[in-house]
């Protein structure tokens, strides 16, 4: 019997809950730590940005407007479908970063723990931000957190699963929707990861990853006048600088690029939820 | 193309006239005119040629709101922004016309007074149009006396489907009366007429073909596909149909007819595949707001969009242009 052909699997693009290739029709080689090659995913372009925004634009309302305990449930449920697939996910992290299968599986249950954790706060981010404010005068006066809309993220390009897990967790867990650029060099967690989003009762559009070239692509989305913040966590410095001068125009949030290197396995604390939320205050009179 | 061995106006001397001139005219190909709209579809329209499309379908748009709860606020809003689509940009042009029900024509006209953007109202009992012919005539001419430049009719589509073309060809022509005096010409006075087809309900591209002329014949100025209120509403190949049934009349009678596609048309993409369509089908004469509009509402926000991209280089966002 002759030998069994490999079947080679073609990664795509996560645009509103489906898998497009990138309307560029380009891709590009990804290889391993070593330079081995591994397969091929797309690289989007820009118009591949600006629907991942019209689909992440329309998720917002439905998302934003689900209860928080639901939320978590849907978060909670990414991660059990992320631990089903922890071999897979071992398996990539071990020829992208070149670590061991035990340090590889070491990393993927960080990722599940994270997801976990951010499950958790989803119904609680409001009791520690929202506030009964003293005023003077006869009105309660209530402070909640509302999430910020559109956000762009730059994933950062090391600590591939638990460092994606580590951006795009914050980001939804408080209703806001998401275009992710996956890291350039080790995209293949990235789509495996929306393979796991896709069958995991995350609406369409909630999350979007696009493959390809965070220079090309990101400074598109920072300009975007339809995107709400941007998170540029795997942005290199001039790639920051550039993005953060394309988002003063509409005033978006901006989250700078790290100093140090991020250690994505520590507790993050609250400081990537707080980032895209903003605080909306009511004034109501007290009495009949 | 047909070609005429009596004058138009024998043809529609009876109903067995009629029907035998319409049955006449040659079948349409359902699935070569298909895929002449898609191949169509997919060319390519970049940079300047975009720029100037963009333009001209924003030129074209006739701006409209059809609905129960319509106020005059939003009419006066709707005006103000068919005059200056874009507030920040002196350079867009105003749209052709705002389209509006009867009772809301007043306030339109008023606040498009001296705008040079006409004011189009729909009659003759829209949209089903199941009415008797007193009523609307009565419709349309308390339409244009309020100050409509251009009447939104719809054919009787019970009429025609039963097969009764004369009634439709005389409901048109009594509108057609009620519309003023011309005679139809663009430059005379007398509102313009445009006559829904409602092509979603005619069923096959033999019947729009049929219904095309049948509105051509009776003195349409314009043909409009569809109320809106209708799924399917404007397609590309239904409009390729009628498009190229406006071509061969002018080329028969020497007199030339606008079309209109309305409803369904919300994306810059679209537009520009209409108005490739336009050019490939019956010729650049027709890519005139004179000859050609689309009715549509949301539209106008993508295309105002598109000029922005065009003009800063960055994506905009629909939080900076009206919700209407």
């Amino acid at each position: 019997m002759s030998e069994r052909l490999a079947v080679r699997k073609t990664y795509k693009l996560f645009i509103g809950g489906a898998f497009p290739r990138s309307e560029s029709g380009r891709s590009y080689v990804v290889t391993s730590s070593k330079g081995d090659f591994l397969a091929n995913a797309s690289r989007a372009s820009r118009k591949d940005a600006r629907d991942a925004v019209s689909a992440a634009r329309k998720a917002f309302p439905g998302w934003s407007g689900a209860t928080a305990y639901n939320r978590g449930q849907v978060l909670y449920r990414v991660a059990e479908m992320l631990e089903g697939r922890r071999a897979q996910f071992a398996a990539e992290i071990a020829d992208a970063e070149g670590v061991g299968a035990r340090k590889a599986g070491e990393l993927v249950d960080a990722a599940v723990d994270r997801l976990v954790w951010y499950a958790g706060w989803s119904d609680k981010i409001g009791a520690v931000l929202g506030s009964a404010n003293p005023v003077a005068g006869p009105y309660f006066n209530l402070s909640s957190p509302e999430p910020t809309g559109v956000v762009a993220v730059v994933a950062p390009p090391l600590g591939s699963l638990a460092g994606l897990v580590g951006v795009i967790a914050p980001v939804i867990v408080t209703g806001n929707t998401c275009v992710v650029i996956a890291p350039e060099r080790a995209p293949l967690p990235s789509i495996t990861l929306a393979e796991v989003l896709a069958t995991s009762d995350v609406p369409g559009g909630v999350v979007n990853i696009l493959t390809g070239s965070a220079a090309e692509i990101a400074p598109w989305l920072a300009g975007h006048m339809d995107v709400n913040a941007v998170d540029l966590a795997g942005a290199d410095p001039d790639l920051a600088v550039t993005c953060e001068e394309l988002a003063a125009e509409n005033l978006k949030r901006v989250v700078r690029p790290p100093a140090a290197p991020v250690d994505w396995l520590a507790d993050p604390g609250t400081d990537r939820m707080t980032a895209f939320l903003e605080t909306k205050t009511v004034w109501h009179p007290i009495g009949t | 193309m047909p070609t005429l061995t009596t004058p138009l106006a024998e043809v529609a001397s009876s109903t067995s006239t009629l029907r035998a001139f319409l049955h006449g005219l040659p079948g349409v190909d359902r699935v070569g005119a298909d895929a002449r709209a898609a191949m169509l579809g997919t060319r390519s329209i970049k940079t300047t040629a975009k720029k100037q499309a963009i333009d001209l379908a924003i030129r074209m748009v006739d701006l409209t709101t059809l609905e129960g709860a319509d106020t005059p606020g939003k009419v006066r809003a709707m005006c103000a922004k068919a005059v200056r689509p874009d507030p920040t940009d002196a350079t867009v042009p105003p749209v052709a016309a705002v389209c509006v029900y009867p009772d809301l024509v007043p306030t339109a006209v008023q606040a498009l007074a001296g705008s040079g953007v006409k004011v189009a109202s729909v009659a003759t009992a829209f949209p089903s149009g199941r009415s008797s012919l007193e009523v609307k005539v009565a419709e349309t001419g308390l339409a244009v006396a309020a100050g409509a430049s251009e009447i939104d009719m719809v054919i009787d589509r019970g009429a025609f489907l039963a097969g009764d073309y004369l009634k439709v060809y005389e409901e048109i022509a009594a509108v057609k009366a009620a519309c003023g005096p011309a005679g139809g010409a663009h430059d005379e006075p007398g509102a313009h007429l445009k006559v829904i087809l409602e092509t979603g309900e005619l069923a096959t591209y033999d019947n729009v073909r049929r219904a095309s002329w049948l509105a051509m014949i009776a003195g349409a100025d314009f043909i409009k596909t569809s109320t809106g209120k209708v799924s399917p509403a404007a397609t590309l190949p239904v409009t390729l149909v009628m498009l190229e049934a406006v071509r061969d009349f002018l080329r028969t009678t020497g007199r030339k007819v606008g079309v209109k596609p309305a409803g369904g048309i919300r994306t810059t993409k679209d537009a520009i595949k209409y108005l490739v369509l336009v050019n490939e089908t019956a010729g650049p004469d027709w890519l005139d707001p004179d000859w050609f509009r689309l009715g549509a509402s949301s539209l106008l926000n993508d295309l105002l969009m598109q000029r922005q991209k065009m003009a800063t280089g960055r994506y905009a966002g629909p939080d900076y242009f009206t919700l209407d």
